[in-house]
């Protein structure tokens, strides 16, 4: 494909998807596909980053939910406007530190972002010195800690214990969200295709040979790790300015991590643009196509058995099933979605079209 | 000595009570092509990853262009189990990790191939110039260093046009043929502008006809990089080829030096390859 064409059509499918996500605005606040949409940008985000740690670099972290947890609890703390702190924190009261702390949306994201990294470079330091099966289990253990530490009774001025945190502020536009979500997964593009990203690729594929290549191992690691962690900060409050409240039960290893694991297996290890499509169907189907399994349906006077609240995860762990039965490698393997790969899929259609009816003959 | 590259003295490798490399000197001098043989377990590839810092030896120190890049000694609970000699001769302990050796300007490839399968064969040279980079990741992030990055992807270009790897330059590492795969791995070593390069069994599991292009390779490449050789090697027809000298370990220790033809008929040599009849 020549560079002109492949420019042209960025451009069209740039203004395609922006003008989507403008009809999508514009829609009552009731309708599925604004709510989902904007759910599904935040996951979007989460899959990259962790597909950054645990795709690109190979570091298999079961950790997102506590830098989530970081980043979400950083944030609200940080922007629960002053008025109603009192309210919010009626219980236990509100911690002198923090009672006069208000800080506008942009610099709250950027700090919970900051937090998640800083905790990532002191945790990464020790533990990745750990390999495969190991890492995931320490990593998995420094999200458990985060989870009861925040909900525990000596951070209740701050944190309010298990009462969790609401009113938390968000964007007053619609679309801001899109613009955070995709400056982040844009910067996270760049670093993959930069000479760093290619040193992250060298330790996944092959520890040894990065390192006689003269590849600082733990240096790296600990890069990608807090880099990873930065978005996961991110990630995890603009979720809580989503959800509008959070507490310490919100991001647990099921409902975060395994979640984000699963749109990052059924993208592709290694793939951003196959964690972002995996993300949207994740979302999409669960939250919207599959909602009509939760109530009795009716074909003529005939009701259709087994449809009732919850119905819809069972079909939806299936489809999953079927996925990782059928598909290993994911939607995109480990390929990115360039005009070069949509190109290529054509070829090899006709390709293998051509070779069949050789076959034939 | 001036152009004195690499010089081992008296490396000893003991894992727990076995001695894997015991009292091993050696010397290359700039441009030489030098040879390492003996059979199988003789601690070839242990004394390689001892210069390239796989392992920190137990005692001795290796000394690279005249600057000392390794040292050890026997401490902790080596002291007791330590059956080597010198004991005493080496107080310091420098331990560098194979990435600043690689820094240094030694380049290895290893004995079972080792590329980055998911990457093509351009990205995998151009890996190599990772090390040489000047940007932070900031800056490569924002290709701040867009210029620097072109300017090794034109390196890299070049180099896969001299070593022939240019054709092939967008394919897989994994799909290309066992001879070419070991040609890359070579050229990948190079991309780091090594003065001195390791060569750990490169003609392993090749026939003869693709044995004979890498003697050609190898000794092409020493005079157009300006290279010191280093390697292992089990095929004696490569190793009598090009070799200015050669060391023959057995059983950890070495026990015979020179040139082919006087390795070729040193007794012990043939001993050792062939063993030797208890009535003879």
């Amino acid at each position: 494909m020549k560079k002109q064409t492949k420019f042209i059509a960025t451009i069209l499918a740039v203004i395609i998807i922006a003008g989507f996500v403008f009809f999508a605005g514009n829609l009552p606040t009731t309708s599925m596909l604004r709510t989902s949409l904007q759910m599904g940008v935040i996951y979007a985000l989460l899959a990259v980053s962790m597909n950054m740690l645990n795709g690109v670099t190979g570091q298999f972290s079961l950790g997102l939910a506590g830098f989530m947890t970081l980043g979400a609890y950083t944030y609200a703390v940080l922007t629960i406007p002053v008025e109603v702190r009192d309210n919010v924190y009626y219980l236990y009261g509100v911690a002198d530190c923090i009672k006069n702390l208000e800080l506008p949306i942009i610099p709250a994201l950027i700090v919970a972002g900051l937090v998640a990294a800083f905790f990532a470079f002191l945790i990464g330091l020790p533990v990745l010195r750990l390999k495969s099966d190991y890492f995931a289990i320490a990593t998995l253990g420094f999200a458990e800690v985060v989870r009861i530490v925040t909900a525990s009774s000596w951070l209740n001025k701050v944190t309010n214990g298990s009462l969790g945190l609401n009113s938390i502020p968000k964007f007053n536009s619609y679309y801001a969200i899109f613009i955070v979500a995709a400056i982040c997964i844009a910067i996270m593009f760049l670093i993959k295709n930069s000479t760093y990203g290619r040193a992250f690729k060298a330790i996944r594929d092959d520890e040894i040979a990065a390192e006689a290549m003269g590849i600082n191992l733990q240096k790296h690691k600990i890069l990608s790790f807090v880099i990873s962690s930065f978005f996961a900060g991110v990630g995890g409050a603009l979720l809580a300015m989503y959800l509008k409240a959070i507490s310490a039960t919100t991001f647990t290893l099921a409902t975060a991590t395994y979640y984000i694991l699963l749109m990052v297996v059924i993208g592709g290890m290694g793939s951003y643009s196959g964690s972002i499509i995996a993300a949207f169907l994740v979302i999409f189907s669960k939250e919207w196509w599959l909602r009509g399994l939760d109530k009795p349906q009716f074909i003529g006077g005939f009701q259709i058995p087994l449809l009732r609240s919850g119905f819809r995860m069972v079909i939806f762990s299936v489809i999953l099933m079927i996925v990782v039965l059928f598909f290993r490698k994911g939607i995109m393997g480990d390929n990115e979605l360039t005009w070069d790969y949509i190109a290529s899929i054509f070829k090899r259609g006709k390709k293998g079209k051509k070779a069949v009816e050789e076959v034939q003959k | 000595m001036n152009d004195n590259v690499l010089h081992i003295e008296n490396i000893v490798m003991q894992f727990g009570g076995v001695v894997a490399v015991s009292d091993f000197t050696l010397d290359i001098n700039k441009g030489e092509i030098v040879a390492l043989i003996g059979p199988n377990g003789a601690g070839k590839t242990t004394a390689f990853n001892v210069i390239t810092g796989v392992y920190a030896p137990t005692n001795g120190a290796v000394y690279f262009n005249g600057k000392r890049i390794i040292e050890n000694y026997p401490h902790g609970k080596m002291k007791k189990l330590y059956k080597g000699g010198n004991l005493g001769k080496y107080k310091s302990v420098v331990e560098p990790t194979p990435d600043k050796i690689t820094r240094l300007g030694i380049a290895r490839t290893f004995q079972n191939i080792r590329l980055f399968k998911n990457m093509t064969v351009f990205e995998n040279v151009l890996i190599a110039k990772h090390l040489k980079r000047t940007s932070n990741i900031f800056s490569a992030t924002f290709r701040l260093n867009y210029k620097e990055e072109q300017k090794h992807r034109e390196e890299v270009l070049k180099l896969l046009d001299i070593l022939g790897l240019s054709s092939v330059k967008d394919e897989k590492a994994t799909n290309l043929p066992y001879g070419k795969q070991r040609h890359l791995e070579i050229a990948r070593a190079l991309a780091t502008n090594p003065s001195l390069l390791l060569l750990d069994e490169p003609a392993a599991g090749m026939n003869p006809q693709e044995t004979e292009e890498l003697t050609a390779f190898i000794g092409r490449i020493r005079d157009q990089f300006n290279l010191t050789i280093l390697m292992i090697e089990h095929h004696m027809d490569l190793v009598m080829d090009i070799s200015d000298r050669i060391y023959v370990l057995d059983f950890g220790k070495l026990i015979a030096q020179g040139t082919p033809d006087e390795v070729q008929n040193n007794p012990k040599v043939i001993e050792a390859y062939l063993g030797v009849s208890d009535d003879a």
